[in-house]
């Protein structure tokens, strides 16, 4: 533990915020407009009830593929709630409804022929609080792919190192796959949920706020990571900070009131955003 | 110290005092029925008590070898019967709490909890010993399920909803099916309480007599048949305690220490497995 303690604190920021470095110079918006072939997820006119409050308001995004987009506003803005949409979670919660489209290459998420089940294999989810099955740290990774009928060991054994190397734990954990997951620290949990979300090979990646309840190492060691993920998943995640969403995400979208406020590359929204309103908030002067 | 704190600790001192009184209130009446039990039991249990059978009237020794036997088959027959039905109940009722179903069914076990046993004893009497005429091992086990079941089906449902939501969110969002979700994740996160509260209703009913007094009746020899009469430790307690004769008070307070000993035996058995399970899910 104390040489990764070491590692981490000297190693640079994950990945800088590149707008400061001046590696990219802050396109105007217009040029920000994405091809039809980079779309992975493109959400219309999206609306969302929870009985009968309007919590959503004719949301509009274009999700670019393996690109990661931040989700940023004030608490109670529908970020969880959007982000909670695009893989149906909110399905469980009863009187909470959508209405709009949701297409993910083109197939529409809420649409009758879509299995919620197959969305979900495809829609990998991390949640803000770490929630590890009370199982191993092996059964743990290994539950997506048993659900999905995978029991050949070998192949889950290979399955389940790359998911934990991809997740930058496997060197923490290798020595003791069949402890309890419960027995890693915060941080290490996360970093397993995620493992657990990559192993059955999703293709988009949600986070809601995977690092607001994680110390600044474990926070920087997750942020790499999404950094890493980023050349094979669609990512999108939800965050409080600020810096975080400055950090890691190529787009950003401030939502406000259950709406849309801005949208565009990330050195937009922070250094020339259109708003006021955002303005006002990535500057800290509200939220 | 200003007059109005001293008067606040005054107080405070006066409800501890009162909350340490009331544990020994209730635990004198808790330690004598043991010590009684302990000093009238203890010294008439023999081996002979566990290997022999009852001797007829006037012939001294014998034991209770079958009422033994039958007590345990009396408690699998109701556990094989309640347990299922209990926790698949408890599943419904956490996974469903809402429904209007679900309100009955809590309730209807509410009030099956507060049913004198004795009156399951009838019902079970009623539908399997009048049907067929005869008082079976069945009845007696189907009695005391019914009396678990109630119990299991609380203790379900009440763990199965302390288990957080985000395990359930976790299963669902790797494409778990809901039915998927509760018996590999929630339902194995609740199982040591689960567990506790099944040994706790096998407890609560291997003490019972009423139940069994028209269902598995009683037996002087030795049976394991499932469809004849049968003795249990209680009834035979029971028979013996009212009798005049002094040997076979004997052999009831030896009955009734063995019968001790088995509750305790179960509810340590809780306790361990508990924290075996425990230990597994914790580190």
């Amino acid at each position: 533990m104390t040489s990764s303690l070491t590692t981490d604190v000297t190693r640079e920021s994950p990945s800088p915020p590149r707008f400061l470095a001046g590696e990219k110079v802050a396109k105007p918006d217009e040029g920000a407009a994405l091809a039809q072939s980079e779309i992975k997820i493109s959400v219309r006119d999206f609306d969302f009830f929870y009985g009968t409050a309007k919590v959503l308001h004719g949301i509009s995004l274009e999700i670019p593929a393996r690109k990661v987009t931040a989700l940023i506003g004030p608490s109670g803005c529908g970020k969880s709630t959007f982000i909670r949409s695009i893989n149906r979670m909110n399905d469980i919660i009863t009187d909470a409804r959508g209405k709009g489209t949701i297409l993910i290459d083109g197939q529409d998420v809420y649409g009758g022929d879509t299995d919620v089940v197959e969305l979900r294999r495809r829609v990998g989810m991390v949640f803000q609080k770490s929630n590890p099955f009370p199982k191993s740290i092996y059964d743990n990774v290994a539950y997506g792919l048993r659900i999905g009928g995978m029991r050949n060991k070998r192949q889950l054994d290979d399955i389940i190192e790359r998911s934990l190397t991809r997740a930058a734990l496997w060197h923490e954990v290798k020595d003791r796959l069949h402890a309890s997951a419960l027995a890693l620290s915060g941080g290490q949990q996360q970093r397993l949920c995620i493992a657990r979300a990559l192993a059955v090979d999703p293709e988009i990646l949600l986070m809601d706020e995977p690092a607001s309840a994680l110390d600044p190492i474990a926070t920087s060691k997750i942020e790499e990571l999404i950094y890493e993920l980023k050349d094979n998943y669609t990512i999108v995640i939800v965050t409080h900070n600020m810096q975080q969403a400055a950090r890691v995400s190529d787009r950003t979208a401030f939502f406000m009131l259950g709406r849309v406020v801005e949208y565009a590359e990330t050195n937009t929204i922070f250094m020339n955003p259109k708003e006021k309103m955002t303005e006002d908030y990535v500057t800290g002067r509200f939220g | 110290m200003t007059a109005n704190l001293r008067r606040r600790k005054i107080y405070s001192g006066l409800f501890e005092t009162l909350c340490a009184l009331a544990v020994v209130v209730a635990l004198i009446p808790l330690a004598m029925i043991l010590f009684y039990v302990v000093k009238e039991g203890f010294g008439a249990l023999n081996v002979d008590f566990f290997t022999h059978m009852p001797k007829p009237v006037g012939e001294s020794g014998g034991g209770m070898a079958n009422a033994i036997a039958g007590t345990l088959i009396l408690i699998c027959i109701a556990a094989a019967f309640a347990v299922p039905v209990g926790c698949l109940c408890g599943i419904h009722l956490s996974e469903y709490p809402g429904t209007k179903f679900s309100s009955i069914v809590r309730f209807a076990a509410d009030v099956l909890n507060g049913v004198p046993s004795i009156v399951v004893g009838i019902f079970a009497y009623g539908i399997l010993v009048l049907p067929v005429k005869r008082f079976s091992v069945i009845a007696g086990g189907v009695a005391l399920g019914l009396l678990m079941i109630p119990i299991v089906v609380r203790t379900t449902e009440e763990l199965l909803r302390l288990v957080p939501g985000g395990l359930r969110e976790g299963a669902l969002a790797l494409g778990a099916t809901r039915g998927r979700a509760v018996f590999s994740v929630i339902v194995p996160a609740a199982l040591p309480g689960i567990l506790t509260g099944i040994l706790v209703a096998l407890a609560r009913v291997a003490g019972e007599t009423a139940p069994l007094l028209f269902t598995a009746f009683n037996n002087r020899f030795w049976s394991t048949s499932l469809t004849q009469p049968i003795a249990s430790l209680t009834v035979q307690v029971f028979t013996y305690a009212i009798s005049p004769y002094d040997d076979w008070h004997r052999q009831a307070w030896a009955g009734a220490f063995l019968l001790v000993m088995m509750i305790l035996a179960l509810s340590i058995l809780a306790r361990l497995a508990v924290r075996r399970l425990e230990r597994m899910n914790r580190s």
